[in-house]
């Protein structure tokens, strides 16, 4: 394997194309999402997106941000080029709720929210908390690790340049800023 | 923010090797052998080492659940003296005004400014108590998979640097190259596209 450090520079890209696709995927192949949730649930395109433009020097950041977010600008900001940072995402599976941001350099979980789970009233309730707290990051853990393996295994394929980059680009063109 | 709280931040690793059997006992030796030292009281700016998850500011393993499910927790902890800066300045020009009148000296030199003010942090840092970040470690050993409760670049190195410490094993941050080197089971033939990748533009 690679140097970690180099790795991590020279793949950077990796991530924020990562969430630019995964964004679009949500926008445009809502069934492949959920079967890559194992049809467990259905996710959704949070409060919040940051788009950088790597092409800059410096970069440019656009953040869009709160309940009614004009997600508008951020087409505009791809159109220009610029690729998405950092998604929060919003997923539902039941009744259960889960939100939380992926940072793309990292793919980093962030303000995770997970279902509430049963308070801690004593120590001897500790144990169960953790079991229950960890299996409910668990589950966006391998939501995260099954659309990242989607990704991965489009993005290393012909697939990639031969479909998925022109219908990326349609998606952009066609959305309305 | 702990595992508990209700917005949690997670930074995934993957634990490359084992540990010499019995593991539970390895675990809560090595964990004991560099839990969080005191600095309250003397100089030293900053410690770093672990405790416990349950009672972070009375590390023990022997009474703690180490064990919990089907894995290990326990927490990393950074404890850390800051001293404002503007109280440096003050002691520092209370000492040197001290030092002049003592030498009757119009002047100091630089190397002797240099002096008063180690003088001084050093002072500072006996009497200010140390402040306690506590990061909360998730280790699916039978995995190979750790979750660190930050995402804070600071607290990610501290483990980085002290589980290799501790256990002689490294962690390998999962970000998207190795999340796809480690856990996307890519054929030879896509392991090999994976390396040739360039950025591409998806500009509409």
């Amino acid at each position: 394997m690679l140097d970690i450090a180099v790795a991590f520079s020279r793949y950077r890209f990796l991530g924020p194309e990562f969430l630019t696709w995964l964004w679009y995927a949500i926008e445009t192949d809502p069934d492949g999402i959920k079967a890559a949730a194992m049809g467990r649930g259905l996710l959704t395109v949070g409060d919040r997106i940051v788009l950088e433009s790597s092409a800059d020097q410096p970069a440019e950041r656009v953040t869009i941000t709160g309940e009614n977010a004009d997600l508008g600008e951020g087409i505009v900001a791809l159109k220009k080029g610029a690729l998405v940072a950092e998604l929060r995402l919003h997923y539902m599976a039941g009744d259960q709720e889960w939100r939380f941001s992926l940072k793309g350099d990292t793919l980093a979980l962030m303000g995770l929210k997970t279902p509430r789970s049963v308070p801690v009233e004593s120590p001897d309730e500790v144990e169960g908390a953790v079991v229950d707290k960890v299996g409910l990051c668990d589950e966006v853990v391998r939501l995260l690790d099954s659309l990242f393996l989607r990704f991965i295994k489009l993005r290393v394929s012909e697939r990639w340049r031969e479909k998925a980059v022109s219908g990326i680009k349609a998606w952009i063109k066609a959305a309305r800023p | 923010m702990g595992l508990l709280s209700s917005s949690v931040a997670l930074a995934r690793y993957r634990v490359d090797g084992k540990l010499e059997e019995p593991v539970l006992e390895t675990v809560a030796e090595s964990l004991q052998r560099h839990v969080i030292g005191d600095i309250d009281g003397n100089a030293a700016e900053k410690a770093v080492g672990w405790t416990s998850f349950e009672t972070p500011y009375r590390p023990d393993f022997a009474g703690s659940s180490l064990v919990i499910g089907a894995y290990f927790v326990f927490a990393l902890r950074v404890d850390k003296k800051a001293i404002p800066r503007g109280v440096i300045r003050k002691y520092c020009a209370a000492e040197e005004a001290r030092e002049l009148a003592r030498t009757g000296a119009r002047y100091l030199a630089r190397e002797e400014k240099r002096r008063i003010r180690a003088q001084v942090e050093e002072g500072l840092l006996l009497t200010i108590p140390a402040t306690p970040n506590i990061f909360d470690v998730i280790w699916h050993y039978e995995a190979g998979e750790l979750w660190l409760c930050s995402t804070l670049k600071e607290a990610n190195e501290a483990l980085e640097t002290l589980f290799y410490r501790t256990f002689h094993l490294s962690l390998i941050r999962l970000f998207p190259f190795t999340l796809a080197e480690l856990s996307a089971k890519l054929s030879s033939s896509e392991h090999d596209r994976l390396l040739a990748l360039s950025p591409t533009s998806l500009r509409g």
